[in-house]
């Protein structure tokens, strides 16, 4: 049995094909101006890796912002039931996901069988989000796959005390002129984030055994700044953090043609 | 009597020197990273154009966000008591001044006597402050003092869903790509910008009459779409909207100064 999941966000736009249970392939590209194209073309390179047609792929079910503009979908589900459903999937013990990506955050708790109980989404300030990072690694002039890097150097990291990214980005920039260290303020700026992420998460109480996905779960600074203000370890996925709503998307495929 | 006022704003510094009647000079000059020598640049130019000098200065109150960084001041207050006063100075039946600065925004609510009766700041959100128009300027590559003229030439006015700087930063750049007519855009940010402060003086809660202070008030499509979101005229102030926190402060040290009189002279 051959089932596939597609997640259209509106940065990026992830496949993932399951065959008998297991991940055969799955890819990540950039969203085009259109999710129609950006679908097909995400579905294309995920079938072109595993050889296969989209004829035999029994059942698709689409997730993310586009989802309802995927033309091949034979189904939809939120997004908050896919990202739970990927997760506990790739690491059972999970009770809470948190999932940071380019514009959102979101913390969802499970229950034991990958059904959410609560869940939290901020999408309206860009504070707390994967949107912040990347504006102050420009501001930085540093690459966004060196900041996590950075961050783990960092000796005594800064108080960032503004919320706003826009009010951050002035504030770093005295920072700069005031001669503190770069990994300092990168080492600060984690902090900062992931205080207004556990504070979302807080609203539907925490739990023990998390998990951290979404894109910004490729910046290992962010998963020890995580650690360090939720008092937990957390726990990745061990595939690529981004694809977590498009497995479950496919997993709820696969229940689909099982039932 | 001679007392001076100094505002050390995010974005613009300002100074006004007042005697028993009459204000004798006034400057204003872009804030530099340090609030020291912007105090000390604005009070030479002000002290100029008095025909005066320092030593002439009686007593100084120093107010806004620098304020704790002005050498010479006396004392310092809160831009909100400096914006009240100036405000009812001018304008004595005032009783909502809606200040908004470089990076915040304030509704005061203030009885017949100046005694400021509640108050609201945004100051964590850059929604709504002066900063939100200064990003969007920039995007725009046009003059801030530009921004509130262009709506008026806006044929099909936009909208702007986010709240968040940055997202209806990607708004605009979107609206641009689109290739948008810039009076257009220009609408969508003016209103934009109304929507939140309108939201913080609902809040305080608006009362008759109401006037705002802060370079924002020189954005006539901000206070055009605000005075429609509150159903309620914005009166304009008869010195440049800017300089009411420096000519509050300034008020405030002549009352210090003659307080001290009295002090004296029941002495």
């Amino acid at each position: 049995m051959i089932v596939a999941g597609c997640d259209i966000g509106s940065l990026s736009a992830k496949a993932v094909i399951l065959k008998d249970g297991g991940i055969l392939a799955y890819q990540v590209i950039r969203a085009k101006s259109r999710p129609e194209e950006s679908a097909r073309e995400v579905m294309e390179d995920v079938m072109e890796q595993s050889d296969i047609s989209i004829d035999s792929i029994d059942y698709c079910v689409g997730t993310g912002y586009g989802r309802n503009q995927i033309p091949f979908a034979d189904a939809v589900e939120s997004e908050i039931a896919c990202h739970g459903r990927g997760a506990q999937w790739l690491v059972p013990s999970i009770r809470m996901v948190l999932d940071i990506g380019g514009q959102d955050a979101k913390a969802i708790r499970l229950d034991g069988a990958g059904n959410v109980i609560r869940y939290v989404y901020n999408d309206k300030c860009a504070s707390g989000t994967g949107r912040f990072i990347e504006i102050m690694a420009e501001a930085l002039g540093v690459a966004l796959e060196d900041m996590g890097e950075i961050s783990a150097q960092a000796e005594e990291p800064v108080t960032i005390s503004n919320q706003c990214v826009v009010f951050a980005e002035t504030e770093i920039i005295s920072l700069i002129n005031d001669g503190r260290k770069l990994p300092d303020i990168v080492g600060g700026l984690h902090r900062a984030m992931a205080h207004r992420v556990v504070s979302l998460a807080k609203g539907i109480e925490l739990e023990e055994d998390i998990a951290f996905t979404g894109g910004v779960a490729k910046n290992r600074g962010m998963f020890s700044a995580l650690e360090e203000a939720l008092g937990v370890t957390i726990k990745g996925t061990g595939v690529d953090p981004q694809i977590t709503g498009a497995l479950g998307a496919a997993l709820f495929a696969s229940e689909a043609v099982t039932l | 009597m001679i007392v001076a006022g100094c505002d050390v704003g995010s974005l613009t510094t300002k100074a006004v020197i007042l005697n028993e009647k009459r204000v004798l000079g006034h400057a204003i000059i872009k804030s530099s990273f340090k609030p020291e020598e912007s105090a000390e640049e604005v009070m030479k130019k002000a002290l100029v154009a008095a025909g005066l000098s320092m030593n002439d200065i009686g007593f100084c109150v120093g107010t806004g966000y620098g304020r704790d960084r002005i050498p010479f001041v006396g004392r310092v207050f809160s831009e909100i008591a400096c914006h009240a006063k100036g405000a009812l100075w001018l304008m004595p039946q005032v009783r909502t001044v809606i200040d908004i600065g470089g990076q915040d925004c304030k509704a005061i609510k203030v009885d017949r006597d100046g005694t400021i009766l509640k108050f609201i700041t945004n100051d964590k959100c850059a929604a709504g402050t002066g900063r939100f128009l200064e990003v969007m300027a920039g995007l725009l590559d046009i003059d801030l003092d530009e921004l509130g003229r262009l709506s008026a030439a806006a044929k099909n006015p936009l909208s702007l869903a986010a709240t968040c700087t940055v997202w209806a930063q990607a708004e605009v750049i979107h609206h641009l790509n689109d290739e948008k007519p810039i009076p257009d855009i220009a609408s969508a940010i003016n209103q934009a910008m109304a929507v939140r402060v309108a939201i913080l003086a609902r809040n305080v809660g608006v009362e008759r009459e109401v006037c705002m202070t802060g370079g924002v008030a020189k954005n006539v499509a901000v206070v055009a779409n605000l005075e429609k979101l509150l159903d309620v005229k914005v009166r304009r102030l008869r010195v440049d909207p800017q300089m009411v926190g420096a000519l509050g402060a300034a008020l405030l040290a002549r009352e210090k100064m003659e307080g001290t009189k009295d002090d004296r002279r029941g002495m």
